[in-house]
């Protein structure tokens, strides 16, 4: 009786958003008087960044400080409509209509900072601190603040804007059922390392190194705090939760989280993570999205990694030590793989 | 139903209420004091959403009877804060990116309070063990571990 180590590698593709009636989601820009934005929206953020990344997607595109866009995601009966928060499409989906609305309300921001300045709009730059300047002339400027003034109590204008994201429908082929589901992938690469006991059946995380390529990281720490509680979601669906009975009788399934189990702080391994970032054409800014890709080649890579280390092919989740020891018992033992 | 008189110090204010037969003290505090940081997660003390201290020490609200802590001294994240100035462990947590959706994140505050106030100096195994009675679902706990080292490492150099 021993453990024993094992290496095991999986790749993944990872579509983002979905092709369902086009995919789309709206966004709405305007400015109240104080020359601060709102951005409207009914995209959930419930804890994966959605405020900050479409906040900073708008304050880039409008050209203002960050400090001075605020999103509000209040309510979905009265905000525009949004497919919602799933998919892994927010960045991508969201972003790309914020980006819009805010290209919108920057048009009409330029317009009325030329009608105060007395110049033509095209000559006209943002400073990204809330001033409007003509270009090679930063002392001819104004204030956002002044401008939404102006514009609110002068000019009549809303400086505001509206954006949409629709993904063109892609039709199915009858011959074949090809179809485009996605318009950009991201795609991931992850090594685990497990050690399986031919005793009891369990599998330790001894450590993960993994590579995500998910087009421009927007707000990085923001990824990597998706890809490390991501990874944990892997390491729980590999070997841990099941809403399944263990046993045929339904009452022996879980009923509560001391039955219904996922790794604690004590079953986490060390996870080293490289971000590569290649935009994506139809992204904003590039983004795509490190979603729920960031759970995925934890389950196979795990499952390879048990193979390598004592030769039984595990294909039915969760792999609980009971399914491991009947494997190996199955074959007659462990039987550890090359070890490459 | 007879209701019982009961007075305790919730955050350094003494509070005084009446509560019924057989509640707990996590209803007590959000429903009856309305200190909304404990939070309901399982009712059964599986997972240390309602975690808080009492006389210094980490309990699950959701088990103990509201009526047991009579005369006793109760900490929630409601009280972490210095007026404005946050609790090393708050900044640490939000340096280090150590809350997602956050629900998990007040019991994880109290259980790490507990630690520190007792061990200014842990290792990364004591803080395991001591949010081991806390779940996360979003951060992988490794942000968590990371914040309340952090944290132990800033007092222990403003000490």
């Amino acid at each position: 009786m021993a453990k024993h180590r094992g290496r095991g590698i999986a790749s993944i593709n990872y579509p983002i958003g979905m092709n369902l009636g086009g995919d789309p989601s709206q966004a709405l820009v305007h400015s109240n008087p104080s020359g601060k934005f709102t951005v409207s929206l009914s995209s959930i953020d419930l804890g994966q960044g959605m405020k900050s990344v479409t906040r900073q997607i708008c304050a880039e595109t409008l050209g203002v400080p960050v400090e001075d866009v605020y999103v509000d995601t209040a309510d979905s009966d009265t905000g525009p409509h949004c497919m919602g928060s799933f998919a892994s499409r927010g960045t991508h989906r969201v972003g790309n209509a914020v980006m819009a609305a805010a290209k919108e309300a920057r048009g009409v921001m330029m317009e009325a900072a030329a009608e105060e300045l007395e110049v033509n709009a095209a000559d006209l730059d943002t400073d990204g601190r809330g001033n409007i300047h003509v270009k090679g002339a930063p002392h001819r400027s104004i204030s956002t603040k002044d401008v939404a003034i102006a514009a609110q109590f002068k000019q009549g204008k809303t400086i505001s804007g509206r954006g949409i994201f629709l993904v063109p429908l892609s039709e199915v082929n009858p011959e074949t059922g090809e179809m485009s589901p996605a318009t950009c992938y991201a795609h991931a690469c992850l090594v685990a390392e497990v050690e399986v006991d031919d005793e009891t059946g369990e599998v330790a995380m001894m450590r993960m190194d993994s590579a995500y390529e998910l087009g421009r990281a927007l707000n990085p720490r923001l990824v990597e705090q998706q890809l490390v509680g991501g990874a944990w979601m892997g390491i729980s669906h590999a070997l841990f939760e099941t809403p399944e009975p263990y046993y045929p009788d339904p009452a022996h399934g879980p009923r509560d989280f001391v039955e219904y189990l996922m790794p604690g702080p004590g079953d986490i391994c060390p996870h080293d993570i490289a971000v590569l970032e290649r935009p994506a054409a139809d992204g904003p800014f590039g983004a795509k999205g490190p979603g729920e890709m960031c759970a995925n080649p934890v389950l196979p890579a795990v499952a390879n990694a048990i193979f390598n280390a004592v030769g039984v092919r595990m294909d039915e989740l969760p792999i609980t030590p009971e399914k491991v020891l009947r494997a190996i018992k199955a074959q007659g033992g462990a039987r550890p793989q090359a070890r490459r | 139903m007879t209701k019982t008189p009961l007075q305790f110090r919730h955050n350094g204010r003494d509070v005084a209420l009446f509560v019924d037969g057989g509640v707990n003290l996590l209803v007590a505090l959000r429903e009856l004091i309305g200190d909304m940081t404990p939070k309901f997660g399982c009712g059964q003390g599986g997972c240390g959403a309602c975690s808080v201290l009492i006389d210094g020490e980490l309990h699950l609200s959701c088990l103990t009877l509201a009526e047991t802590v009579n005369g006793r001294s109760i900490e929630t994240l409601d009280g972490m804060k210095d007026g404005p100035n946050l609790h090393p462990l708050q900044r640490a947590f939000m340096e280090q990116f150590a809350a997602q959706c956050g629900y998990c994140t007040p019991g994880m505050l109290m259980a790490a309070k507990a630690l520190l106030d007792r061990n200014p100096s842990p290792t990364r195994a004591d803080v395991i063990e001591a949010i081991s009675g806390n779940i996360c679902r979003c951060t992988g706990y490794e942000p968590i571990i990371n914040a309340v080292l952090a944290a132990a490492t800033s007092g222990r150099a403003r000490a």
